[in-house]
């Protein structure tokens, strides 16, 4: 997965959300070691204070913790990766029901076309 | 040591009559990635000088971690000028030995290193180099420092793309967590992710100075975009704004 901004919002805000799908997708396992504020700062090619940043929320959040001896850690709290995950779920529902209002389909026929479209899935 | 690594106040720079700095109030603190922008004559340069001890103040004060700049200031700084200062005659190999012979600071492994992965051999003469590579070697030198504050004077304008990336690489991977940097540049878009903090100067004098991150949530926009807004010319504009006539 490549690091890629968007122009009209902080980049921190964006690292994080990065930072989270990798987590969520296992890209980061999950009770795992994660890379140095360094060596991702110099990967995403970014300020390390705005990594940093982002590292910090992530904490926050509950999806990492900071350990002396061991560095950063991906949280081992499974229930809590499941919970942003499923988050994020919403989020890509919300996004396609969207696109599909605009583009003047009811409710209940974007939900018969996303069962129709399941063929297709396989592709991807 | 101090906490704030430069302090400006009121500095002015006046070549007769025009005012390259105006009244410039700045403080920057250690272990940041500083972005001086601005368009062309607003002043960057000079600033630049000025923090070098290359040209002195009209008006005000400057410190660079509480000195004015002296002899003190100058070991601690990595200046990279907006043109090249080299002897034609020299090979890439006689350059690292001169950085190697002025500067105690001076990080041989780690120049030769980066003029390997810029493809610069130590017998590539500076002569024969284009004005590209020319930029490559001479910014390879200056940030193979160990310095507190490195003071970049367009260091990306003359490079392709790629040699670009590799460049701000190179400073966000080499610079001192202690120290400062500050990169003049118009090149807004490329820079942009890799620093903390911009300062916007116009006609010599500093009309923004904040982070990126802030600029972005409370504008809703990036720097670059920021700054077309804030020095949009239109062609009125420019012809009231100019104080030389033409006819003289």
């Amino acid at each position: 997965m490549d690091w890629t901004f968007e122009n009209d919002r902080p980049i921190w805000l964006q690292l994080y959300e990065q930072l989270t799908l990798r987590i969520v997708t296992g890209q980061y396992p999950m009770g795992g070691k994660m890379p140095t504020v360094r060596e991702l700062a110099a990967e995403a090619g970014v300020n390390p204070n705005t990594m940093q940043r982002a590292l910090a929320y992530l904490e926050d959040q509950g999806l990492a913790t900071s350990n002396r001896t061991a560095g950063r850690l991906v949280t081992d709290d499974r229930d809590k990766i499941q919970a942003v995950r499923m988050e994020l779920a919403r989020t890509c529902m919300d996004a396609y029901l969207q696109g599909m209002k605009v583009l003047g389909f009811t409710e209940a026929e974007a939900r018969v076309l996303l069962t129709e479209g399941e063929s297709e899935w396989k592709k991807i | 040591m101090e906490e704030n690594l430069i302090v400006c106040q009121g500095l002015s720079k006046h070549f007769g009559l025009k005012r390259a700095l105006d009244q410039v109030d700045l403080t920057i603190g250690r272990g940041r990635i500083v972005g001086l922008l601005g368009p062309n004559g607003s002043g960057k340069t000079t600033w630049i000088k000025v923090l070098c001890g290359l040209l002195q103040p009209t008006k005000g004060t400057v410190t660079i971690d509480g000195h004015q700049p002296d002899t003190h200031t100058k070991a601690m700084i990595s200046y990279l000028p907006d043109r090249m200062y080299f002897a034609d005659w020299m090979a890439a190999g006689d350059l690292l030995d001169y950085f190697a012979d002025f500067y105690p600071d001076f990080d041989r492994q780690k120049a030769e290193s980066m003029c390997m992965s810029l493809g610069i051999h130590k017998k590539d003469r500076i002569k024969t180099m284009s004005k590209g590579t020319k930029e490559k070697l001479q910014l390879a030198v200056v940030m193979s420092r160990k310095a507190q504050l490195y003071l970049l004077d367009e260091p990306i304008a003359g490079v392709d793309p790629a040699a670009r990336d590799y460049i701000l690489n190179t400073i966000l991977t080499n610079y001192n967590p202690q120290g400062t940097v500050i990169i003049s540049t118009h090149l807004i878009s490329d820079v942009e992710k890799v620093l903390d903090e911009v300062v916007f100067l116009k006609n010599g004098q500093i009309v923004c100075h904040d982070t990126v991150d802030h600029l972005r949530e409370t504008q809703g926009k990036s720097v670059d975009a920021l700054f077309r807004d804030v020095f949009r010319m239109t062609p009125n504009e420019t012809a009231q704004g100019g104080t030389e006539v033409w006819d003289d």
